[in-house]
């Protein structure tokens, strides 16, 4: 019952397990070279080799979920008039988010200022998140694009976990962050673990040294290179506009709705969105306010670097996970342009266009 | 080294063109990255090494002034490809051949150095040598090379204005190109559907073979995304992702000029040139013909005659 816990690797599955009696566990599992957050089955490999190719995000907030289904109905006295049966989705089942970073369960407070902790709160996200433990795995050090220090987090960052895990001799140290963490370190399964806390803070440590910090200390986003156009277009020109970046981020959170009807009954579905698509935020008049392929992605870099800091008390809507930088079809560096953004010797004319208007 | 080569033909081809389109080291050694060369400054920072996988080609439509760009072997496919469907004017573009001995697959290198940060990446003729944290790692190329460099038969490009270096004749068997179509035919229907569903789950529909793709033109009007008409639902479901992928697929029948782009930026590992090199196939034993190859060609697909020579049709 102890709050520090300790875990032999080889009883990692049996871990999971334990924590799947009463909830779905979803976990990085291993399929093929990709490592991907699935709902555990015991005919899954688990991988915490490397950080998952997705963030656990969809395990709270999924990709596609139901908001509810319809049915339209013609009413037998009036046969002219169709009335429409409306049921939402109130299935939130039990969960356990495993094997995650801490840069993805710190995604998750990301999302809750936005989805919970405001008067207008999202039931779905809400009741989701509280049905949620999360179980995070600390980095041993860093993977490539990795800058998790640079946006005030680390590899052994605790913000949005419920329990940590770090790699010590053969197995994990576990630390208990919340009341529903320590329900989880209540397992028979697991050990005392008082005698590796300090090798566990020396290898934790060791990881936040190990990763680079891309910004200076302190500052601040310049407001006339943020508005240059030539900056944008400059470091823009070679984006393909795919959603690989949001689509892989774990705290993007910007979403579509759509009715997907058959002829009498359809479901209407919240789908996630991304600010590189070219239809994001297109009028119904037609009118696109962000037609051009840099001022969607300025929106992109905004909203996490300015935006939403302005909004929450200056937290930063990146964790700096990575994934955007890593798995971009063309190496974009997101980390590269708010660098620029936040030198203190920022000049939008070092950026001029001198031969060619960059803006496409 | 035709690196030195390269950056001179740059510097001489930069005051005729707006933007010399090209490869710099990027976020790590690992990594390369486009670069728009718009001033003779930025020449020193241009790479050439088997880390140059992206074809540059794929930026030529959306520059509406002259340009000039490096390609490959592989990457000139594109441009003749593009010559046919009259997507580009070949007279606003400059093309800079560099004949290639083969690229590299980063995601190979990263899972066989365990994934750990790079600190330095050298070549050899034959090998890439890779520094992590926990030392050195030699690995031959054939071992990291991605699937397409195993049977290139174009190691020069087809068509270019200036050379970097010698032309060099393909040493690969022709049949080698569809050796893994072939491979993947033996197998039951029962095989394939379990194979491709398994694949295909994995899909995130984020697009970025579709975008990273030369040969996709419909781009913002992709039917997967329309919101009107509604043609595909939002939802993720497999059937979904299968039918964005199959449209994809289908939309490239006798056009795929076999560059690999989509696989090599899907960030879920899938596949994703199988079917459009199984449709290739079908396409090269119907038609006899092989996309992005001769400028003169005319795409099956955009001609049609009364008598096809392997086309049974119904006769009423």
């Amino acid at each position: 019952m102890a709050d520090k816990g300790y875990l032999p690797k080889e009883k990692i599955k049996e871990f999971v397990e334990a924590l799947g009696k009463d909830a779905a566990v979803y976990a990085p599992c291993l399929e093929g070279d990709t490592i991907t957050f699935r709902q555990y089955t015991p005919d899954k490999e688990i991988s915490l080799d490397r950080p998952a190719n997705t963030p656990p995000k969809g395990a709270i907030y999924p990709q596609c979920e139901t908001l509810l289904s319809f049915e339209f109905k013609k009413d037998a006295a009036t046969p002219q008039k169709m009335d429409v049966e409306l049921k939402a989705n109130t299935d939130f089942p039990k969960a356990v988010v495993f094997g995650g970073r801490p840069c993805d369960a710190k995604g998750f407070t990301v999302i809750d200022r936005v989805f919970v902790n405001t008067d207008t709160a999202d039931p779905y996200y809400k009741k989701r998140r509280e049905n949620t433990t999360i179980v995070t795995k600390c980095c041993n050090g860093p993977y490539a694009g990795c800058f998790c220090v640079g946006v005030g987090g680390g590899p052994a960052s605790r913000e949005g976990s419920d329990v940590v895990m770090t790699e010590v001799d053969g197995g994990y140290y576990l630390e208990a962050v919340t009341e529903k963490g320590k329900a989880v370190m209540s397992l028979p399964i697991i050990q005392d673990g008082s005698s590796y806390e300090a090798k566990a803070k020396q290898a934790n440590e060791k990881a936040t040294g190990a990763v680079r910090n891309p910004f200076p200390a302190d500052a601040r986003i310049s407001p006339e290179l943020f508005d240059s156009g030539d900056f944008w277009g400059r470091v823009v020109e070679k984006c393909v506009s795919c959603g690989a970046c949001t689509f892989l981020c774990p705290t993007c959170y910007c979403f579509n709705i759509t009715d997907e009807q058959a002829i009498t009954t359809g479901e209407r579905i919240r789908s996630w969105d991304s600010c590189m698509f070219q239809h994001f935020t297109l009028e119904t008049s037609g009118h696109n306010p962000r037609p051009a392929k840099y001022k969607r992605f300025r929106n992109r870099v905004g909203h996490k670097f300015s935006y939403y800091p302005e909004k929450y008390d200056g937290a930063i809507a990146c964790t700096g996970c990575g994934r955007c930088i890593r798995y971009c079809p063309v190496s974009v560096d997101i980390s590269e342009i708010v660098g620029y953004l936040k030198d203190p010797k920022a000049d939008p004319k070092q950026w001029a266009a001198d031969k060619k208007d960059a803006k496409n | 080294m035709s690196t030195q080569k390269l950056k001179e033909i740059i510097k001489q081809v930069l005051p005729d063109v707006e933007t010399v389109i090209c490869w710099q080291e990027g976020y790590d050694k690992l990594n390369v990255t486009p670069i728009f060369i718009t001033s003779p400054e930025q020449v020193d920072q241009v790479v050439w090494n088997p880390l140059c996988a992206q074809n540059l080609a794929s930026y030529l439509p959306s520059q509406k002034k002259k340009v000039a760009v490096a390609v490959k072997g592989c990457d000139s496919r594109t441009i003749v490809q593009y010559m046919q469907e009259g997507l580009i004017d070949r007279n606003n573009v400059v093309i800079i051949g560099i004949p290639c001995k083969g690229t590299v697959s980063k995601k190979k290198v990263q899972k066989a150095i365990g994934n750990e940060p790079v600190e330095e990446v050298t070549f050899t003729d034959d090998a890439i040598k890779v520094k992590t944290p926990s030392g050195e790692k030699t690995l031959a190329l054939a071992d990291v090379c991605p699937t397409k460099c195993t049977s290139c038969q174009f190691p020069t490009p087809i068509v270019y204005d200036q050379l970097t270096g010698d032309a060099i004749k393909s040493d690969k068997p022709p049949e080698s190109v569809y050796a893994d179509v072939v491979e993947l035919e033996g197998k039951t229907l029962e095989e394939r559907k379990a194979y491709f569903a398994s694949q295909f789950d994995k899909c995130i529909r984020c697009y970025a073979c579709r975008n990273a793709c030369p040969m996709c033109v419909c781009q913002d009007s992709c039917i997967a995304e329309t919101r009107d008409p509604h043609w595909i639902t939002q939802r993720n479901s497999l059937d979904e992702k299968v039918m964005f992928h199959m449209i994809h697929a289908l939309h490239l029948a006798g056009r795929c000029v076999e560059c690999g782009e989509c696989e090599r930026v899907c960030p879920m590992e899938i596949p994703v040139a199988k079917l459009k090199k199984k449709i290739n196939k079908e396409m090269k034993d119907l038609f006899d013909y092989t996309p992005g190859v001769n400028p003169e060609d005319k795409p099956p697909m955009y001609t049609f005659n009364v008598d096809e020579a392997k086309i049974k049709e119904h006769k009423l």
